[in-house]
């Protein structure tokens, strides 16, 4: 028995697919459409793959046991994925509206959802583009010799380098204090920073020269920004695969630790991963796919972009961790000289005769007839693993662990510009898919006037959003946007995507579904299909969703922070949000949520309202129907 | 006799050798890290080495203190380790059982460094004086900083394209403007011509009329 709630009215909201048709044959309405399909399908992929793929997928891959993370994360790419993403492309090609109209058309009590997925959308399009502002400045920063994060800076008198650098790192060093100025806590604000201020602004003008016209000009800027990181990915796969210690890193990343699979945390992790990277909820993909013909194989493009995302997930983690092999092989190898070069000091041993393959059997003998001059020396010990293993995820990733090892790399300002670039345009082509989510349903919410053109509408929220961006662009930025980062992009999602799949199947009916498909794509979808729209995805997302929220909410709510003045000082101190906080997570992560319910309440009353005093006008052509329906029933 | 003047000639420089020792208050440390600096064309250290070593310090001595004659018997060194480190002390030219002071040595070291480290095709770091800190060099900061200078690029070509979409925009709906009012006149008799013929063809599917079905139905 298919459990179908029931929506009156449906049909007359919904153009028949006689309409459709006729629509497509006769070319009409003012909808944009695509110039041609690979346009289509580079901007989904563009959207997909962004910066998660880079800095997020390796992290988790290491952390969750290396090549065995691969099987929950593939499972869940099928079962969870590839249904939703179809889901989405469908519903999005058969209603032909943005990701309000559609709920709304599906049923006016589902506009929350609408509205959520715009909050969301508003929300981290605010501190992503911050996120791009910071990868210009570096990429600004990287056409010079040497690199700026290669060396600290003398201080003021020239005796000697800046104390705060001396006692981190010449990369800890700029990106903490040249390019965030952070304060030690989010309270102090730390004024504007001028340097990012203007990186700021350029972002925002990147962004709003490739959705001035909307998808127009959109089209044509994926060509480039959603091919151009394949290729970097390839040359430093190139360039990484023949330097020293690459290999150390890529056979870390893929060994396979079986005992993870064990672990409830992996598979929470590998969902969560698979629902962020996919981009789902957020309303950008069913605007995309609404500007499709009505034919287009909505199916098709689903697997091939869960598989290119999959693909690219494991690429980008292969290439980052031939670097990052690199890296920890050459902080191994600077660890022994430095002990070797000690020990023949203190010893006065000539050079050579002590090598790395004999360090060993030296030092033991050395500690056997010197016990006490050993114990004096205080060598640190030295283990490859133990450098592979300092996985570092996100912002740490890109701007502190790469950036190092590309000052080792000869060449290093080639491979700074090409490693920024590639960023960049990983992030922007995610951007576009942000902004469609936001600009779309304004504009179905009539926040502009109609008379307005689109390059005015992009203009202006652009504008607005570069505005309230300022936030993250004082000295507490970081701070405030890892709070945006773990709160305003997480549950929410998780809620909308939950609620997606609940209206579509059981709201809008999933016979109904079907037809539709069979009508756009000539075939109905088979069981696979069927089994995860109806009871396997909304199973999964419901507990991915009840693990996060209790895992979240059970946590302490605790920032790590730059203090120079602290104890444990270059390590980041933890320190507890202040109470106001509070607040603004709730606002982040509650309303987007409680929009969804709040709005079909408020819509629920408004439509009673409104059928109260129609009624006694009418009250009586109501009773001479009903009594006509009992006449011929 | 010919012992008496071997003899003789020996006492100068063993009385000055006693004056070096390890941990000598006027002496310096110095330690070569020659295979780390040349690889495989690393040069043996030998006697002629030390002879170089003995006479480039003596220049070093001689360029500081312009005028007194600084010679090669001047530089004692002792205390010769396989690592290739050895200490040394400098005597005063006028007067062999003095040495000269610490602070001395060491700015003398410190002007001519450049020059020893070249002697031996060593750096500041593999020709150590232990206690004489080699002097950084001062930053080169260029005015304007790069970054700014491709910033200025990359916003001049953002804003310049910017202004190009806007203005080509602008242009478009003045020609769209005009083709209209040209062509109202032709429509509008094609218009009734559509009316007299009846629904002979499907015209235009107007969606704005969709919604209202809905209340159309009362």
């Amino acid at each position: 028995m298919k459990l179908q709630l029931p929506n009156p009215g449906l049909e007359d909201r919904i153009l028949s697919h006689q309409q459709l048709d006729k629509l497509e044959k006769d070319e009409a309405g003012d909808r944009p459409k695509w110039d041609n399909k690979t346009q289509y399908m580079l901007t989904c992929v563009g959207f997909c793959v962004g910066l998660g793929n880079v800095w997020r997928f390796p992290y988790l891959c290491q952390s969750h046991g290396g090549g065995a993370f691969m099987i929950p994360f593939l499972i869940l790419l099928v079962l969870e994925g590839i249904p939703l993403l179809h889901l989405e492309f469908a519903i999005g090609q058969r209603l032909r509206r943005g990701s309000l109209g559609v709920w709304a058309t599906i049923h006016p009590y589902l506009t929350g959802i609408g509205i959520a997925s715009m909050c969301v959308s508003l929300t981290i399009s605010l501190y992503y583009n911050t996120i791009m502002a910071w990868i210009l400045w570096y990429f600004f920063n990287s056409f010079q010799e040497p690199l700026p994060w290669s060396q600290c800076p003398m201080n003021a008198n020239l005796t000697g380098i800046v104390s705060e650098c001396e006692r981190s790192s010449p990369v800890d060093y700029f990106w903490y204090r040249e390019t965030l100025n952070t304060t030690p806590a989010i309270e102090e604000d730390g004024g504007l920073q001028w340097w990012i201020l203007l990186c700021h602004i350029c972002a925002w003008s990147v962004l709003y020269i490739c959705i001035i016209r909307g998808i127009e000009t959109t089209g044509k800027a994926v060509y480039v920004t959603s091919t151009l990181p394949y290729v970097v990915l390839t040359i430093f796969l190139i360039r990484g695969l023949t330097l020293k210690g690459s290999l150390n890193g890529v056979k870390f990343l893929f060994t396979p630790d079986l005992t993870e699979l064990a672990k409830p945390s992996t598979w929470l992790d590998a969902g969560a991963q698979v629902f962020y990277s996919f981009s789902l909820a957020f309303g950008g993909l069913i605007s995309f796919s609404s500007y499709n013909s009505v034919h287009n194989n909505c199916e098709q493009d689903a697997v091939i972009i869960s598989i290119i995302n999959g693909i690219t997930s494991v690429y980008a983690a292969t290439v980052i961790y031939t670097i990052i092999g690199f890296r920890a092989t050459e902080r191994f190898d600077n660890c022994l000289s430095g002990n070797i070069l000690a020990l023949l000091n203190v010893f006065e041993l000539p050079e050579g005769n002590i090598t790395d393959s004999n360090y060993n059997q030296v030092v033991q003998r050395l500690n056997a007839t010197h016990p006490e001059v050993f114990q004096q020396l205080d060598l640190k010990s030295c283990n490859l693993n133990t450098f592979l293993s300092e996985g570092v995820e996100g912002t740490g990733l890109a701007f502190i662990v790469f950036t190092e090892a590309i000052t080792k790399m000869p060449l290093s300002p080639l491979w700074a510009v090409l490693f920024f670039i590639m960023l960049f345009c990983l992030g922007l082509s995610s951007m576009f898919g942000n902004i469609e989510g936001v600009l779309v349903p304004l504009q179905d919410l009539n926040v502009f006037p109609k008379t307005w053109p689109k390059e005015v509408v992009t203009g202006v929220t652009c504008m607005l959003c570069c505005l309230v961006g300022l936030i993250f662009i004082q000295g507490s930025g970081s701070y405030w946007l890892s709070l945006f980062d773990t709160y305003g992009g997480s549950i929410p999602l998780l809620v909308v995507a939950f609620c997606e799949m609940i209206s579509v199947v059981y709201i809008y009916g999933i016979d109904r579904f079907n037809d539709d498909i069979k009508f756009m794509i000539g075939h109905k979808p088979n069981f696979f299909w069927q089994a995860s729209w109806r009871v396997i995805s909304p199973l999964i997302m419901f507990i991915i969703l009840v693990f996060y929220f209790v895992t979240k909410v059970s946590e302490k709510i605790v920032y790590k922070a730059w203090n120079p003045e602290s104890n444990t000082f270059p390590t980041l101190e933890e320190k507890p949000y202040p109470g106001w906080i509070y607040a603004i997570i709730f606002i982040l992560a509650g309303i987007p949520s409680l929009a969804v319910p709040l709005v079909c309440v408020w819509k629920c009353l408004k439509s009673k309202k409104r059928d109260k005093p129609h009624l006694d006008n009418i009250s009586d052509q109501i009773q001479m129907n009903n009594e006509s329906k009992k006449s011929t029933a | 006799m010919l012992e008496k003047i071997l003899v003789l000639l020996c006492l100068p420089s063993a009385l000055a050798q006693h004056l070096c020792t390890p941990g000598a208050s006027d002496g310096y440390k110095v330690r070569l890290s020659i295979k780390t600096a040349l690889g495989d064309q690393a040069y043996v250290w030998n006697e002629n080495e030390m002879f170089l070593f003995r006479a480039t310090l003596a220049f070093a001595m001689r360029t500081h203190f312009n005028g007194q004659m600084y010679n090669v018997s001047n530089i004692v060194v002792c205390d010769e380790t396989p690592r290739v480190s050895f200490w040394f002390v400098v005597t005063s030219p006028l007067d062999t059982s003095t040495l000269v002071d610490r602070k001395d040595v060491e700015e003398a070291v410190r002007k001519s460094r450049n020059r020893i480290n070249s002697a031996f095709l060593l750096t500041d770091k593999t020709l150590e004086f232990i206690g004489i800190a080699p002097t950084l060099a001062a930053p080169v900061y260029p005015d304007p900083p790069p970054w700014l200078i491709v910033f200025g690029v990359v916003m001049g070509a953002v804003g310049a394209g910017i202004i190009i979409l806007l203005v080509t925009s602008v242009l478009q709906k003045k020609r769209k403007k005009n083709e209209k009012s040209e062509g109202e006149d032709d429509e509008e008799d094609t218009r009734v011509k559509t009316v007299e013929n009846g629904t002979a063809s499907d015209g235009v599917y107007n969606m704005s009329f969709s919604d209202d079905e809905r209340f159309t139905k009362m």
